[in-house]
């Protein structure tokens, strides 16, 4: 099919092709990259990128899933199938593993989560496998933090971003130079925002995983935002069980993202709500944003995703 | 047909109006989210007391800019219109952080120089403009700023213009032009146009950025320059498929076409334009796409795919602007490493010819150095042979990066000059 025969996706083109162009960099110039795969939609229009990349050649890279243990089922059953689709390799880094070698100690109480935690497991896994450059689904729009950060972002050999020291990113001249021990973040979908991942997936009839969309669930409200009721999650008291229609708009742990209340059945429908809201996906369904005015950044400079 | 994204740079620190006329285009078309603004009103009430909005707030940044009230480096803002998609480059205007600057001008198809109405045509203004101007973008806005703290007045605007026309006149590459008068604080002619400027007739912000031009529009227009990046050989059955996968920097290519491959001299035919979508007749810049060709040829990366008749220039010595951006100081003699396109090569510093004063733009003739966010002319050699053009007629082809091999940091960003190749002057 030809460009011309769509020009209303011509922003989606320009930025689709800006993506590929960083992916092909990558494999080119750096020995043993990784992609980052969580089953989430920025990483889906990762692989399909990727696919848009190098096809009819497998991916110069395994995919790789930092995974909690308190992912929603749905979430890592789409996740398995999406690989073998693909014929791709996938290396799954568990956080349980970490715990249970002492990497990482598990935070306890009802607002416990694994968040924090997975840049460890993250870290160690790309040492073990000696990755030196991780695509990220990251995008600018998220966060401020993220507003800040390079197409390519340079990890010194502790994984850690330095933010105020980062390398001129000039034209689409990448520098990928890096000594041994060190690494790359690459956000190939840094200049998209969530309506162009979602009008893409539209555009590319992209399944994703049933979350997304509009669903009954058992859920409880804290701190303005619903959770699922799920073995990750401790009521505290006063909280109150309820079913309602939800969806979720980021796909994080069971424990630390919340559902929005939702009629929105199909691509068509969330593109239309995604379009409309008033809301940004993090401030809405992420506690782990929220700890303060710069929890992002303080956990970025960590080697966060 | 226009493109529906447009890249465009700002520069200026936090208190000077730039900051607050991007709040104002992002709240004024309603790009600003519920959650957003309740931080931003929360913030400013506890600054700036009960009922204060201060949308300067809304590119809040790094934990250090917001100490220090300054930005450091690039943030990168969305909004949409109906009309289009932005990004803006929302850069530092101190001299210490041009190299930042630099970064934010290099990707953009606009840039917004913003002048205080009080305070005239000052130097962190000048900076922007000669950064927009030497990294090659066409399209210049002039936002007269604050004009609310001057009685709006035609007067100082004519004033203010016409200082910043007789700086502008020494300025080589804009190709336009546009001079707004506006209050990014009240919000005139950022969004809407204002009842208190009725003299002036032009263009408002917004409407200028949804309305302007940019590079991609006519892409036919320019000669093709597709850089190999990676070299496609499924390994996996499809044993004879060779692909050369890239994207267009510029101009097209039609199936069939009699094309050169560069600096390595070979001619072929265009067999398929593939994509994952299926095969093209023709792709136009800014596609990637992965071309196939009727001979075997020996294609890797780092070669460049023309038309026979439209070739760039090759060669191994350069004249080049350098924008140095390393505490370390340039010399002659100093050896790098360049990538240019998908190419990397070494590259020695054969001389320096002059450096630019950004304030007056008077060259200071044969340096014999280059410090940090220093501007100046440099020959180079180097020790493979680049297909590039002058950064005048092609900013894909036309610009190259340097790196420290000790250190693997971008020490320069360099554009190549349009007497590129001509004798050297000693």
């Amino acid at each position: 099919m030809s460009v011309a025969a769509r020009p209303q996706l011509s922003h989606l083109r320009a930025l689709e092709s800006e993506a590929i162009h960083v992916m092909r960099e990558v494999a080119a110039e750096f020995e043993r990259p990784v992609l980052l795969f969580s089953g989430g939609k920025d990483s889906i229009v990762l692989l399909r990128l990727a696919e848009k990349a190098f096809r009819p050649a497998p991916f110069p890279f395994p995919l790789m899933h930092v995974d909690t243990g308190h992912n929603f089922p749905e979430v890592i059953e789409y996740r398995d199938r999406r690989v073998a689709e693909l014929g791709e390799r996938l290396i799954v880094a568990s956080v349980q593993d970490s715990i249970d070698a002492g990497r990482v100690v598990e935070e306890t109480g009802p607002r416990a989560s694994r968040n924090r935690l997975q840049t460890v497991t993250l870290l160690d896994a790309i040492a073990e496998h000696g990755f030196d450059a991780a695509f990220g689904g990251a995008r600018r729009d998220e966060e401020r933090a993220r507003a800040k950060e390079r197409i390519m972002s340079f990890r010194d050999d502790f994984g850690q971003w330095d933010p105020k020291n980062q390398r001129p990113e000039l034209w689409n001249l990448y520098n990928g130079r890096i000594n041994k021990g060190e690494h790359v973040r690459v956000f190939p979908l840094s200049n998209w925002t969530e309506l162009d991942v979602w009008e893409y997936i539209d555009a590319e009839q992209l399944e994703v995983p049933s979350i997304y969309f509009a669903h009954e669930r058992e859920v409880f409200r804290r701190d303005g935002m619903l959770y699922a009721i799920s073995p990750f999650t401790e009521l505290i008291d006063g909280e109150e069980v309820f079913s309602d229609t939800v969806r979720y708009r980021t796909v994080g742990d069971m424990s630390c993202t919340g559902g929005v209340l939702s009629k929105a059945e199909t691509l068509e429908e969330v593109v239309l709500e995604i379009a409309a809201t008033t809301i940004t996906e993090r401030g809405e369904t992420r506690a782990d944003d929220r700890v303060s005015e710069a929890a992002m950044e303080d956990r970025k400079k960590a080697g966060y995703f | 047909m226009t493109l529906d994204l447009l890249r465009f740079t700002t520069a200026g620190s936090v208190d000077d109006g730039k900051s607050t006329l991007i709040g104002r285009l992002l709240y004024d078309s309603k790009q600003v989210f519920d959650d957003q603004l309740a931080h931003v009103a929360e913030a400013s009430e506890r600054r700036g007391g009960e009922g204060t909005l201060d949308l300067a707030l809304l590119t809040d940044g790094l934990r250090a800019e917001r100490e220090q009230g300054i930005t450091i480096d690039v943030a990168y803002r969305y909004f949409a219109t109906p009309r289009r998609r932005f990004i803006i480059a929302d850069c530092p205007g101190h001299q210490q952080y041009t190299r930042n600057m630099v970064t934010g001008a290099s990707t953009a198809d606009v840039s917004v120089v913003l002048l205080d109405a009080r305070r005239g045509v000052l130097e962190q203004s000048k900076r922007h403009a000669f950064i927009s101007a030497l990294l090659g973008i066409p399209e210049m806005v002039v936002a007269v700023n604050k004009m609310d703290l001057v009685d709006y007045s035609e007067d100082r605007y004519a004033e203010l213009r016409a200082e910043f026309e007789g700086y502008a006149e020494k300025l080589d590459g804009v190709k336009t032009i546009t001079y707004i008068p506006l209050s990014a604080l009240n919000g005139d002619n950022v969004v809407t146009r204002s009842a208190q400027m009725p003299w002036y007739d032009g263009p408002v912000l917004l409407d200028h950025l949804e309305n302007v031009e940019v590079a991609y529009d006519h892409p036919g227009e320019k000669p093709a320059r597709f850089p190999v990046q990676w070299v496609v050989r499924p390994s996996n059955g499809d044993g004879d498929y060779r692909g050369y996968a890239g994207q267009l920097a510029s101009g097209a290519l039609r199936r069939g076409e009699e094309i050169a491959v560069v600096p390595s001299g070979g001619r072929s035919r265009i067999a398929a334009i593939d994509t994952f979508d299926g095969q093209l007749e023709e792709a136009s810049a800014p596609m990637s796409f992965t071309l196939r060709l009727e001979d075997e040829l020996d294609i890797s990366r780092g070669e460049l795919i023309c038309h026979p008749d439209e070739a760039p220039s090759v060669g191994r010595e350069l004249r080049a602007d350098i924008c140095w951006m390393a505490t370390d100081l340039l010399r002659p003699g100093g050896k790098y490493l360049l990538k240019h396109t998908s190419r990397t090569v070494t590259a020695v510093i054969d001389g320096l010819e002059d450096l630019l004063d950004t304030h007056s733009l008077e060259r200071i003739e044969a340096p014999t150095e280059m410090g940090l966010n220093d501007i100046g002319r440099a020959r180079l050699r180097t020790s493979a042979p680049l297909a590039f053009d002058p950064y005048s007629s092609n900013r894909r082809t036309g610009s190259f990066i340097l790196i420290d091999e000790s250190t693997n940091a971008t020490v320069a960003a360099g554009m190549i000059a349009q007497d590129a190749s001509t004798a050297r002057a000693d």
